[in-house]
């Protein structure tokens, strides 16, 4: 029988980080002129996410998410558009690769600086039904690069 | 949309006064899930409920003792089976108030009953310009197959809407209904909201203007009260097993005699025929027609123990202890700032209690309340077209059964304070 979370668990899932990002999305709303555009959602839970993202050259210029759904999601989302905000896509397809290790619970991810605040959801790996949640961003922005290229 | 009292409590629900009884059901013990995790506050047997020792039992005792493939051998075996698996089949219908026992096909649960109405009769009796309805507050199960089948025959697929507080809009119902209209789909009891649907009421309104069959969505309403198919006054019911204390993967669909016999076999195959010629092949009378391949006797055999428990509580005290226990927890939930319950008054409703907490997401709530012990459902529950209609993305869901009592309660408040805390809210 699984046992239940323990509050110390919880408290590593929902820091005050997490929360802000949740309650004050940054980078939230839509581009006047995008290059790639992508609509996502999880039928599981209903979480929608759409991101709009803006290149010069290799570089992600720009981007905007919008959509709703919980504290993970928004969070991840809102600190993803963030960080690779200015970034060349190697340098994006590198940081996307190693937050997914975050999500597996690998350690060394936890201690990775280009992860920046991402590192704040570090909690989430223990939850593997909220894994999920962390990830439709960063699925999102693979295939608006994808989309790109 | 205005603001409107469908009914009175549905006819169908002969309850004794509140009073009779309280909130005092002790069978925890009987479950040995819960037993054995004294710290488990499982909230979601809308969704699934536990299983009593005495289903264990009685599915090991199957095979243990008459495994053999019913319907199949000479042999004493095989006899034994096809008998465990007849008389289970005949102590579900006597729960469910079916006198005529091979009117109740067994399928693997509700999901199955709603599309084999819809595959056999549907594609039979449904052509093109004719209409179907549903309601705004229907399963998945119990909208899209009707969905698809409307969008095969070329039929209109019309939604009835609600009311403000999750009611059927009766008016609304009403004037969906015409000559033209085919198929009247709903649930008995909605999972998201608890909802009790009148169906005697709903029932009169569809015969009166249509020809149409009704069929009803039983999954949420055979758990929790009692059920009689024959004077409930529609066509066609479905329910699954696994939500009343029997195995998962077992389940039915009650329906009209008349009906039945007219309609084409859903699936083909082994024990559904009658005699298979090169050319041409006729079909084995009922149940069996609508039961193609080996059944599934030993959850069958799970489901009429299940069956015989609920009746050894009784199904009014079951409703009863539902009832108490949801008065109680309306009242503990109501007066928490920034959380807001869905549906219509507690006494109107199953033991479902569907609720948000200010701008907490209920993925957030269910997280937070599983490291409290205490097991609820988020989402939509299987019902976007209703969570679009609450302008909700997802609801956070409570529901109880026999097992619950008061402890789960306290259980479930101290979560969501602590969901408040978590999230920054100032303590009540």
């Amino acid at each position: 029988m699984p046992q239940p979370r323990s509050a110390a668990e919880i408290g590593a899932l929902y820091q005050e980080m997490i929360l802000d990002h949740y309650r004050r999305p940054r980078n939230k709303g839509t581009l006047e002129k995008a290059d790639a555009s992508v609509e996502m959602k999880n039928p599981l839970c209903g979480d929608e996410i759409g991101l709009q993202v803006a290149f010069d050259g290799d570089c992600v210029c720009d981007l905007r998410f919008s959509g709703r759904g919980c504290s993970i999601s928004q969070a991840s989302a809102s600190m993803m558009t963030q960080l690779v905000k200015g970034k060349s896509t190697e340098e994006i397809e590198a940081i996307r690769k190693q937050f997914r290790e975050l999500m597996l619970g690998n350690a060394s991810a936890a201690d990775d600086p280009q992860l920046g605040q991402l590192r704040a959801l570090s909690g989430v790996s223990r939850f593997p039904a909220r894994v999920k949640c962390a990830l439709l961003a960063w699925n999102a922005l693979e295939s608006a690069l994808a989309e790109r290229s | 949309m205005k603001l409107r009292r469908n009914s009175e409590f549905p006819a169908d629900l002969k309850l004794r006064p509140d009073s009779e009884f309280p909130a005092d059901l002790k069978v925890r013990p009987d479950f040995p899930l819960l037993a054995n995790n004294p710290g488990l506050h499982y909230l979601d047997s809308a969704a699934t409920s536990q299983k009593p020792r005495v289903v264990l039992d009685a599915l090991r005792d199957f095979y243990e003792t008459a495994n053999a493939n019913p319907h199949r051998g000479a042999y004493a075996l095989s006899v034994r089976a096809t008998e465990c698996y007849h008389q289970s089949r005949v102590r579900i219908a006597q729960f469910l108030g079916v006198a005529d026992s091979d009117c109740l096909i067994f399928t693997r649960g509700t999901t199955e009953g709603l599309n084999l109405v819809a595959g056999s009769w549907g594609m039979a009796n449904v052509s093109s310009g004719d209409e179907i309805v549903v309601t705004a507050m229907d399963h998945h199960a119990n909208f899209v197959p009707w969905q698809v089948l409307a969008m095969r025959r070329g039929a209109k697929f019309r939604v009835c809407e609600l009311t403000p507080d999750g009611r059927i809009d009766l008016d609304f119902l009403s004037g969906l209904l015409n000559k033209r209209t085919k198929i009247v789909a709903f649930s008995h009891v909605s999972n998201a909201l608890g909802t009790i649907n009148p169906v005697a009421e709903i029932a009169r309104l569809v015969r009166e203007k249509t020809d149409a069959i009704l069929v009803c969505d039983g999954a949420q309403s055979a758990p929790h009260f009692p059920v009689s198919f024959d004077s409930l006054g529609v066509d066609f019911y479905a329910f699954s097993g696994h939500k009343m204390l029997g195995p998962m993967g077992i389940g039915g669909l009650i329906g009209k005699r008349e009906m039945l016999e007219e309609m084409p076999p859903y699936q083909t195959g082994g024990d559904m025929i009658e005699f298979v010629h090169d050319d041409r092949t006729t079909w084995n009378v009922l149940p069996h027609k609508f039961e193609a391949g080996t059944p599934n006797a030993a959850n069958a055999v799970g489901l009429a123990a299940a069956v015989e428990y609920l009746d050894g509580i009784g199904m009014d005290r079951v409703r009863a202890h539902e009832r108490a226990l949801m008065s109680e927890a309306q009242k503990r939930l109501a007066v928490i700032e920034g959380l807001h319950i869905y549906g219509p008054p507690a006494s109107e409703r199953s033991g479902v209690l569907s609720f948000t907490l200010g701008d907490v997401h209920p993925h957030d709530l269910a997280t937070i309340l599983d490291g409290e012990g205490v097991c609820i459902r988020a989402g939509h529950h299987c019902a976007q077209p209703l969570m679009r209609r609450l302008d909700v993305p997802a609801t956070a869901r409570a529901s109880f059964y026999v097992y619950n009592d008061e402890s789960d309660i306290e259980a479930l408040v101290a979560g969501i304070l602590k969901a408040r805390e978590i999230f920054g809210y100032a303590p009540v």
